[in-house]
């Protein structure tokens, strides 16, 4: 049942993306100048705007575009006369793995480091742990890729600077992506951690005679994780816009690169169709924490 | 209802916070003092390296591809940034404070329509929105301003909603009803008072987002002329020379860095000081 609610919410919630994306082309003003190519004549312009439709009312418009758009037709692509929704579907899986190399960086990341922080409560791990929790909160994704590039890529010719070939011109692009997440989660991870750790059941647990790592294992971590998982699908929506700012400085070829290349040529389709798939994601995601929740706590699935 | 405003002093990290701050108002306000002409092109001291890394002519921060003067240029877009940071949280905050109200005060259908276009905008990642907005409107820093309030209102209307929720129940509202003051009056005097400490803490990260949030579209060549200089741009810029004149990237990303770094900071000493209820240990 809970479960049915949330799915019908993300039905809802992509309708309004939809609307979101639709009005995109009204932002500007007139959106037969937003969407015909920039060298339109003002003739061709009139014959344009017959031919989109665009000279319908806009309630008809917006039904005709949700027609088009639930069968996941976007119109053509500016620049390569393709349907515009499978010019980005195409460049989909690039990204997917970045993101979850990302994804998976960060939990690599966060979990021992909160978990460090948390049972060495103000001592110099916590301190340590804490700097760098800061620094990869606010370290931009271009300055972190290009430290990167020079560190891997141009110093020690470890690792390739562009591409995306091989599993190789991953890693330097999921690092630059994933810090970011990394440190909001280590910081979250230590500080529920420290609140479940001073509950009355702790002390219990330790009363018992057991030893500190079994209580913060068997115990502490199984209750901080309901904020942690909450955390990691905010994370998603941070880590597409990452991926859009690595995938160009690493020349990879993932649909957020795609997207900003068709700014240039004003490929409002492409653009279109991008900020839906990434919606879509968004709401997958947290479609995907909700059935998370349940596993982790019951009492969730039975209200 | 009064809090221990101000009973924590700041410590190291949030000194270090507030002092990069006032170091970049500072820049910001007396750019032309400091370093002057950052459109100044000088061919013949293209790519110089800083001068205490080699540079030749004596630029404390070498020069860009064009002979332009790093220093120059990283000061002068401290007041790109500063302008976006600040006018940006002004306008985010003050549509996000009002539509928050309206949602917590008013309740019923205006909560209902507001909240679920906020879960709506949190479906689309801020930059995916912030990219194709900028896409379809002609770059300008005003426009810019707006794209940014537009994507990150519903931060503050989610706090200032959930804010009002609480204080709406408080015996200080309801007897301030009782003794006839009107909605204009409890909104004004008793619960935007209480909510202020919130507010500001938001508002002060807020500051550092949008900040970065800006130097990550201008990077990607959307939002700002490209003649403005914005740090975002400059390292775009400088991002082909990396291997040669890493200095021309690397100090606008660390201006970027630093600011983010300082509002994160003093955010979080703020957090910890003005409300207790949402302290980090």
């Amino acid at each position: 049942m809970y479960l049915f609610q949330r799915l019908v919410q993300g039905v809802l919630v992509l309708l309004g993306v939809t609307t979101i994306v639709f009005a995109l082309t009204f932002v500007a003003g007139d959106p037969a100048s937003t969407l015909a190519p920039l060298d339109t004549t003002p003739a061709e312009l009139e014959a344009f705007r017959h031919n989109m439709g665009l000279d319908r009312p806009v309630p008809v418009q917006y039904l005709d575009f949700l027609a088009h758009a639930v069968r996941g037709d976007f119109g053509m692509s500016y620049s390569s006369h393709e349907p515009a929704m499978g010019v980005v579907l195409e460049r989909l899986p690039a990204t997917l793995r970045l993101t979850g190399a990302a994804v998976l960086f960060a939990l690599v990341v966060a979990i021992p480091l909160g978990l460090l922080a948390a049972m060495n409560h103000d001592r110099w791990i916590d301190s340590a742990a804490r700097f760098f929790a800061f620094l990869g909160q606010s370290i931009p994704v271009f300055l972190l890729g290009m430290v990167l590039i020079l560190v891997f890529a141009v110093g020690l010719r470890w690792l390739p600077s562009s591409g995306g070939e091989s599993w190789k011109s991953l890693i330097l692009p999921a690092i630059s992506v994933g810090a970011f997440s990394a440190a909001v989660l280590a910081r979250l991870l230590r500080s529920s951690l420290l609140e479940v750790l001073s509950q009355e059941y702790i002390r219990t647990a330790y009363a018992k005679g057991l030893r500190g790592r079994t209580v913060v294992v068997r115990h502490a971590l199984r209750n901080a994780a309901l904020p942690f998982v909450t955390m990691l699908g905010l994370q998603v929506g941070f880590l597409l816009s990452g991926a859009v700012v690595a995938e160009t400085i690493f020349a990879y070829p993932g649909m957020g690169r795609l997207a900003v290349e068709a700014i240039s040529r004003k490929d409002v389709p492409v653009i279109q169709s991008f900020v839906t798939i990434a919606a879509v994601i968004v709401i997958a995601a947290n479609l995907f924490v909700d059935l998370l929740y349940t596993r982790i706590d019951p009492r969730i699935r039975l209200s | 209802m009064r809090r221990r405003v101000g009973s924590r002093l700041p410590s190291g990290p949030a000194l270090f916070g507030i002092a990069i701050l006032t170091a970049l108002v500072v820049a910001a306000l007396f750019a032309d003092l400091i370093a002057p002409a950052p459109d100044t092109q000088q061919l013949f001291d293209r790519l110089d390296a800083p001068s205490w890394a080699g540079g030749a002519h004596g630029h404390l921060l070498g020069t860009d591809s064009l002979g332009r003067d790093l220093l120059a240029r990283v000061v002068h877009g401290a007041r790109v940034s500063l302008t976006v940071g600040l006018v940006g949280v002004a306008l985010s905050g003050g549509v996000g404070i009002t539509l928050g109200l309206i949602a917590g005060y008013l309740g019923r259908r205006w909560d209902r329509i507001i909240m679920r276009v906020a879960d709506v905008q949190q479906a689309i990642p801020a930059l995916v929105l912030a990219v194709a907005v900028a896409a379809v409107l002609k770059p300008s820093i005003a426009n810019l301003i707006v794209v940014l309030a537009v994507t990150t209102w519903f931060t503050f209307a989610r706090v200032v909603r959930s804010e009002v929720l609480s204080l709406r129940e408080m015996l200080f509202v309801e007897s301030a009803r009782v003794v006839g003051a009107d909605d204009a009056r409890i909104i004004g005097r008793h619960i935007l008072p209480n909510a202020a400490a919130s507010i500001i803490v938001i508002a002060t990260l807020m500051v550092g987002n949008l900040i970065l949030f800006e130097a990550s579209l201008s990077f990607l060549g959307v939002g700002v002329p490209l003649t403005t200089p914005t740090w975002g741009r400059m390292v775009f810029d400088g991002i082909e020379y990396v291997a040669t004149a890493w200095w021309i990237a690397l100090f606008p990303g660390l201006a970027v860095m630093l600011t983010v770094l300082a509002t994160n900071l003093v955010g979080d000493w703020l957090r910890d000081a003005l409300d207790p209820r949402q302290r980090r240990r």
